[in-house]
């Protein structure tokens, strides 16, 4: 039921978002058109940092609870931020091209995204080598923690040389009105989609577990 | 613990790639001077996270194959304690690496690596290494693929200090006093004791079965 008011209110703010980013706000004065990625591409941002904070939170309840519930939540988290990751790279990336005439710089932003992204794939390549649920579990919880500690570190020693993606101009009220609103609606859609793909991909992991056990019951 | 030292020729085998690293980046690089100076620090830093890959990867493969393992986890000690041992196992590997390693590069390269500024950078981010390293090499021995499981979560994770150590030994290099180094040198100090307080809190459950 919740994910149904769910999958409504995401879908009604997509509409809206999509109206806003395309029609509504005006178009950025120096990089034209392009400039709408932004709408996009911060949203997305902000869902992946969200997805891995939430890792970081699940992976330190279930170290103290051990309840398979908290792997399965940090799991799908994980997958949801990374696939949100990978967007906001390629998106970046589309960005980038025409407004810096590269692909990729090697930018403190740019730099971190792709170090936080190389740690969750590799979270799912540990994962992936371990066959006892017990110690994948385990295993998972301690690279969702790590991982989630080391990102300000890479930060901080990234950003300690040039830097060209534009930093703060979001909270420094460098956005005219109207972009601020849009900017706004868009985090609030990407947010309600997050959570009710996180939802969703619950549903279907308590599912699998309980087919699993269900099947072990019919072998006996 | 300590049973490293005991394995020399595990010293000798990471001691002969380090140095056929070096020659390596000689024939890619070539031997202009100029050229070698500035590509010097990265040369170094790529050489002894590769070799702490190396070694660390050999950390708890004796205990594993041996069952030490299980043998350490009955004695009457904390999970710290063996946390605490293998690292100094592995910390003083590293270093008497590096300690070879040095005067080679030095000779070798040409270069003025024999000063106080790098020895300080080597220790801090070498410490940073074997903490990092002792508790992914304690989870990687548990794998299927456990030689391709510590590099690929090790060297993201200890990316940061490999930034400050490169920049801070490029620096050094160049004749920059402690003061043009001290905030490369705070970011490795920081990343030492976040990662170790981290990994102590962690590590009894990653060696529990």
């Amino acid at each position: 039921m919740i994910n149904r008011i769910l999958l409504v209110v995401s879908a009604i703010l997509m509409i809206a978002a999509l109206y806003m980013v395309f029609i509504f706000v005006p178009t950025d004065v120096e990089m034209g058109v392009i400039q709408r990625i932004f709408y996009f591409h911060v949203p997305m941002g902000w869902v992946a940092f969200l997805a891995f904070f939430l890792v970081f939170l699940a992976s330190i309840i279930y170290l103290a609870r051990r309840n398979r519930k908290w792997d399965i939540f940090a799991s799908s988290s994980a997958e949801i931020g990374l696939v949100f990751t990978t967007l906001m790279l390629i998106s970046g990336s589309i960005w980038a091209k025409p407004v810096w005439g590269v692909w990729w710089t090697w930018d403190p932003r740019l730099t971190t995204s792709l170090v936080l992204w190389i740690i969750f794939v590799a979270y799912f390549l540990v994962r992936s080598y371990l066959a006892d649920a017990d110690r994948r579990a385990r295993f998972a919880a301690v690279v969702g923690i790590i991982g989630f500690i080391d990102v300000p570190i890479v930060a901080l020693a990234i950003t300690l040389t040039r830097t060209q993606h534009p930093s703060a101009i979001i909270f420094e009220g460098g956005l005219v009105p109207a972009m601020m609103m849009t900017l706004m609606v868009c985090i609030i859609a990407f947010t309600a989609l997050f959570v009710l793909v996180l939802r969703e991909r619950l549903g279907m992991k308590y599912d699998d577990e309980e087919l699993k056990k269900l099947k072990e019951l019919v072998r006996r | 613990m300590l049973s490293e030292i005991r394995a020399r020729e595990g010293i000798a085998s990471v001691l002969v790639f380090t140095l056929l690293v070096i020659v390596i980046f000689n024939f890619a690089f070539g031997t202009n001077s100029q050229l070698v100076r500035s590509v010097a620090p990265g040369m170094l830093w790529v050489t002894f996270a590769f070799a702490g890959v190396l070694s660390l990867n050999r950390a708890f493969i004796m205990e594993r194959e041996e069952g030490c393992m299980e043998g350490l986890m009955v004695c009457p000690i904390s999970r710290d304690t063996i946390y605490v041992g293998k690292m100094l196992g592995s910390l003083i590997f590293m270093l008497i690496l590096e300690i070879v390693a040095i005067p080679i590069f030095t000779a070798l390269c040409n270069l003025p690596l024999l000063t106080a500024e790098i020895a300080t950078i080597t220790f801090l981010t070498t410490i940073g290494f074997v903490t990092t390293g002792t508790l992914f090499s304690a989870m990687a021995v548990n794998t299927k693929a456990r030689e391709l499981v510590l590099p690929i979560l090790f060297l993201p994770i200890v990316s940061p200090i490999i930034i400050c150590a490169v920049n801070a030994s490029g620096l050094a290099i160049s004749g920059e006093s402690w003061g043009g180094l001290s905030t490369w040198l705070e970011i490795i100090v920081a990343f030492d004791v976040v990662i170790t307080v981290a990994a102590f809190l962690i590590f009894a459950y990653v060696i529990e079965e």
